[in-house]
């Protein structure tokens, strides 16, 4: 459905976005996460045709959005980061600007009634938009992205700012849209995208660094186990201790805490259980467990996780070129 | 297009700044007609009204131009229009002439109101008359034009409608800076863009070819550049 291919966009001489591929299948809802400032807005704003690209392709349905502008916007609702709302019109009459807009041919007075039902707006139908709140700004803004139907729908932060009833309705409601369209949900909220999504893009510095099914996420990118512990103890020899344990692939010192703990985060094999043999040294040492769970990965730690191994991916590549000059 | 040109007609209206500008502009140009044909007893002779309104809509069009553009990229909605199934000469066009709209069908009504006690109490000449309206009509929506390419450089409405001002001025009074200048090349180029030039010739009752390519020329241009820059700013 949505396809980009080696999307580049430069501001002067700075990469906004560089170098994406992806694809999105029809009835997909694709997770687009990143920290703020990696380029997620960028793309979003140039699959709509808000923004041209430096290089590059995207195609919705097999249109390029460059070559056949008309036809591609048709197919795409998009809700940016700031709703764009007209504030001196009523909810119904931005809906009616919209259908406008967007030529469509379906029966006016029955569309913009499912559309106010489905995104529950009704009671507000008549108000102005500037005297509505913020979540019912934020339903406006969807109920807009959808008028027409299109197959495609874009969500730029969609709960950005909402009180967190408002963004557990927000959650439910693009659920509920993405059983009959394809969805592109852009955040920087890992929680959302899990309890949205059926995959996940990562994009950081312009560049996509992980491409998952949301079910996957809990695992480490290449499919190790994740343990966080926390210890009451030397946090440097205890480090040294874990890294010993058979199995433990990767170790490192998460934080430490005023009373002496620190807690660790652990990779492990997939098929090897560590608690146990971890729990048999740190009682030898008589350091002990304060806390042990297996992290949901938070967005950080999949980051620097994502992160810390492009890096080394290309520090390997660098030691190659030079060893090779050599 | 259509909805963009219906929307904007609403909101002018749905705001006070179409009453405003309807308002100043019905009371200002009942006091010029006054003083400069009734008063001066001159009902033949509305060529100095024609001109003194031209001179008005310096002050009071930008009311009508100075959100067009500038407005949408202040609330975002621009998003919105520019992803949705719309051309962006549309775009323009559209926003164009909604204010042409507000701004002829002021003038015009003006226009003809006026013309009643004219002909009541005097013999004035509707060719002349009419090819002055005409003239300052085609004046009118050549401003209008500068209006929408300056309202489409800012996201702030008093710098678009200052803007627009400093823009309209030098059209406006580049023949009268003719008299100061004894360089031929100056002059030549000073009555070339000056828009009061090309209207005199409206005003004696001639209907001149030229000045109406000038005018159109005027409009095309500036709408013209108003879409690159909004064409330059998806490519930046």
């Amino acid at each position: 459905m949505i396809k980009v291919e080696h999307l580049v966009k430069k501001y002067g001489e700075r990469y906004a976005v560089n170098d994406i591929s992806f694809e999105v299948r029809k009835g997909e809802i694709v997770g687009f996460l990143g920290p703020n400032g990696a380029g997620k807005t960028t793309t979003l704003n140039i699959l709509t045709g808000y923004l041209s690209s430096t290089s590059g392709k995207a195609m919705i349905d097999g249109l390029d959005i460059l070559e056949h502008p008309m036809e591609v916007k048709k197919k795409i609702g998009f809700l940016p980061e700031q709703p764009p709302l007209y504030l001196d019109m009523t909810v119904r009459e931005y809906l009616n600007f919209i259908y406008d807009l967007r030529k469509c041919k379906l029966n006016r007075k029955e569309h913009i009634g499912e559309i106010i039902k489905v995104v529950k707006l009704e009671g507000t139908e008549n108000r102005m938009i500037k005297n509505l709140s913020k979540g019912y700004r934020q339903r406006t803004g969807i109920a807009g992205a959808i008028v027409g139907n299109p197959e495609v729908i874009i969500f730029d932060e969609p709960t950005n700012g909402l009180d967190p009833k408002q963004i557990i309705d927000i959650r439910n409601l693009i659920k509920e849209l993405g059983k009959d369209h394809t969805v592109i949900l852009s955040t920087h909220i890992l929680s959302e995208v899990k309890s949205i999504c059926d995959r996940i893009l990562i994009i950081n510095d312009g560049k996509i660094v992980a491409d998952q099914i949301t079910g996957d996420i809990n695992k480490d990118f290449h499919g190790n186990k994740r343990l966080s512990v926390r210890i009451d103890g030397p946090s440097a020899s205890i480090l040294a201790e874990i890294k010993r344990i058979p199995g433990v692939v990767y170790a490192r010192v998460g934080a430490e805490y005023a009373d002496g703990s620190s807690s660790f985060l652990l990779e492990s094999k997939n098929e090897v259980d560590i608690r146990k043999p971890l729990f048999y040294m740190l009682a030898k040492n008589s350091w002990p467990i304060l806390a042990m769970e297996f992290p949901g990965a938070s967005l950080e730690d999949v980051f620097i996780s994502v992160v810390d191994d492009t890096e080394k991916l290309e520090n390997v590549k660098n030691d190659k070129k030079g060893g090779n000059r050599k | 297009m259509i909805a963009i040109y219906k929307r904007e007609m609403r909101s002018y209206f749905t705001s006070p700044i179409g009453y405003i500008f309807v308002a100043l502009f019905m009371a200002v140009s009942a006091w010029f007609f006054m003083s400069y044909t009734l008063q001066a007893g001159e009902s033949s002779n509305f060529g100095t009204y024609f001109q003194m309104i031209l001179v008005l809509f310096i002050a009071i069009l930008p009311l009508l131009t100075m959100k067009l553009m500038s407005e949408e990229r202040k609330l975002k909605t621009e998003q919105l229009i520019l992803t949705g199934p719309v051309t962006l000469a549309g775009l323009v066009m559209a926003k164009f002439l909604a204010a042409f709209s507000v701004f002829a069908g002021a003038f015009l009504l003006s226009s003809f109101i006026y013309y009643i006690p004219l002909t009541l109490y005097g013999n004035p000449s509707p060719v002349i008359y009419f090819c002055c309206v005409f003239a300052v009509l085609l004046g009118g929506a050549a401003f209008i034009a500068m209006g929408v390419f300056v309202s489409a450089l800012t996201e702030n409405q008093f710098i678009s409608a200052f803007g627009t001002m400093a823009m309209i001025v030098p059209f406006l009074f580049a023949s009268s800076l003719n008299s100061y200048i004894n360089n031929e090349l100056v002059r030549t180029i000073l009555s070339g863009i000056s828009i009061t030039a090309r209207y005199t010739s409206f005003a004696a009752g001639i209907f001149d070819w030229a000045a109406l390519l000038y005018y159109v020329s005027l409009c095309g241009i500036f709408l013209f550049l108003t879409v690159r820059v909004l064409e330059k700013r998806r490519w930046a």
